[in-house]
């Protein structure tokens, strides 16, 4: 079978370009390895209009309840892996099974920076966290270590200090970014210890972490600890999207139509070079990039018989 | 008999969240451990898991690493 679109992502953007295609009784699919996305890892959101405030979670799940509500075929757990493209037929490769389209959505977001570290991937959640919010507590009355500098850095630094032995913060550059506030939080704990201008070169450990290797000015030493927070930012998830052009970040360049370089293929959200990144922005562009593609599939005559005309 | 289902979690975790809803939402019962209030508890996880990340699932022995919906679905035999 070969569907009129698939949409990759169910964050803002891949959640709402769903709704709208539904809305137009596209045959649809979405595959996602989350529902959600950022959003359902924020905290408090007070800027999406419409609610005063509601939680990250909370709002995820409004998400998903909307979606839910048209009976959209969802592959919740898979990742692309591949996207090529065929004559008019767009082919997405997850690490499961392989689809076909005529149109593409990719809002497949942004992904945590990894360290690129020896041991990284082997002590995956032995003991190294890519979310300090969900994991930290599990590392009470432990030494642990923080990498990164920046805001995400801090906020694990200060939530680490109240509950474990010492945390100490290595961030790669002269000194810490962030916010002034949570800084001087940060820089006054008695439990802390700042290393600036270092390097995290190797995770090591036996079935769990038991420590890291640092580089500072070409010296190499040893931090025994048992829990690391890799905190050094977000990248977006677009690797697997070979075909399509992307700008030095790696962001899938679109056009004001949303457009990719490949022909009906599009892009939305925090993925592409779409300026800011925002939940508000990231839906708009799922509903902008959804009625592109409905365009699209309406002036090559390749859109199902069922769906509603232009 | 209805499998015994254990969730370790901590409150803050959005995939924690996820598991907990889901469970809900098909009407099966279970018993939430808070990993971030009981470190006794959280050893114990880390012994049967094998590792140090949130959520846990433990269906009747089978342990279950993460948001694993469709192995979820497949330990409690539910469609």
């Amino acid at each position: 079978m070969i569907y009129d679109l698939i949409i990759i992502g169910a964050g803002p953007a891949g959640i709402t370009a769903a709704v709208y295609a539904a809305r137009k009784r596209l045959k649809l699919l979405v595959i996602s390895k989350d529902i959600g996305g950022q959003a359902a890892w924020s905290g408090d959101i007070e800027n999406y209009t419409g609610y005063q405030f509601i939680t990250g979670p909370d709002l995820a799940a409004k998400f998903e309840e909307h979606m839910r509500n048209y009976k959209i075929a969802v592959r919740e757990g898979e990742e692309a892996v591949d996207i090529t493209r065929q004559d008019k037929a767009i082919s997405v490769r997850t690490g499961k099974s392989s689809y076909e389209a005529y149109s593409v959505i990719i809002a497949s977001g942004k992904v945590s920076r990894e360290l690129g570290a020896k041991g990284e991937a082997e002590f995956k959640n032995r003991g190294l966290t890519y979310c300090a919010t969900c994991d930290g507590p599990i590392f009470a009355g432990k030494d642990v270590a923080v990498i990164g500098g920046g805001n995400s850095a801090l906020d694990a630094a200060i939530q680490m200090m109240k509950i474990a032995k010492h945390v100490y913060v290595v961030n790669i550059t002269k000194q810490l970014g962030g916010d002034a506030v949570m800084r001087e939080t940060v820089e006054k704990g008695k439990a802390v210890t700042v290393i600036n201008n270092a390097r995290v070169t190797e995770v090591f450990g036996d079935r769990m972490v038991k420590g890291i290797k640092i580089k500072r000015e070409e010296r190499e030493e040893n931090l025994a600890v048992e829990g690391v927070f890799v905190e050094i930012g977000l990248i977006p998830n677009s690797k697997f999207a070979k075909i399509i052009e992307k700008n030095e970040f790696g962001e899938i360049k679109v056009n004001c139509h949303n457009e990719t370089n490949v022909p009906g293929v599009f892009g939305a959200g925090d993925v592409t070079d779409v300026p800011e990144k925002q939940i508000i922005i990231a839906a708009g562009e799922g509903s902008k990039a959804c009625l592109s593609a409905f365009r699209y599939l309406n002036e090559n005559g390749l859109v199902s018989s069922d769906s509603t005309a232009y | 008999m209805a499998k015994s289902v254990i969730v370790y979690s901590t409150p803050t975790c959005p995939f924690c969240i996820r598991t907990k809803q889901f469970l809900k939402d098909s009407n099966i019962q279970f018993e939430d451990i808070d990993v971030s209030s009981d470190t006794e508890k959280a050893q114990v996880m880390i012994k049967k898991s094998g590792q140090m990340g949130v959520p846990v699932l433990d269906i009747d022995g089978t342990i279950i690493i993460g948001f694993d919906k469709e192995k979820i679905k497949e330990t409690l035999g539910i469609s």
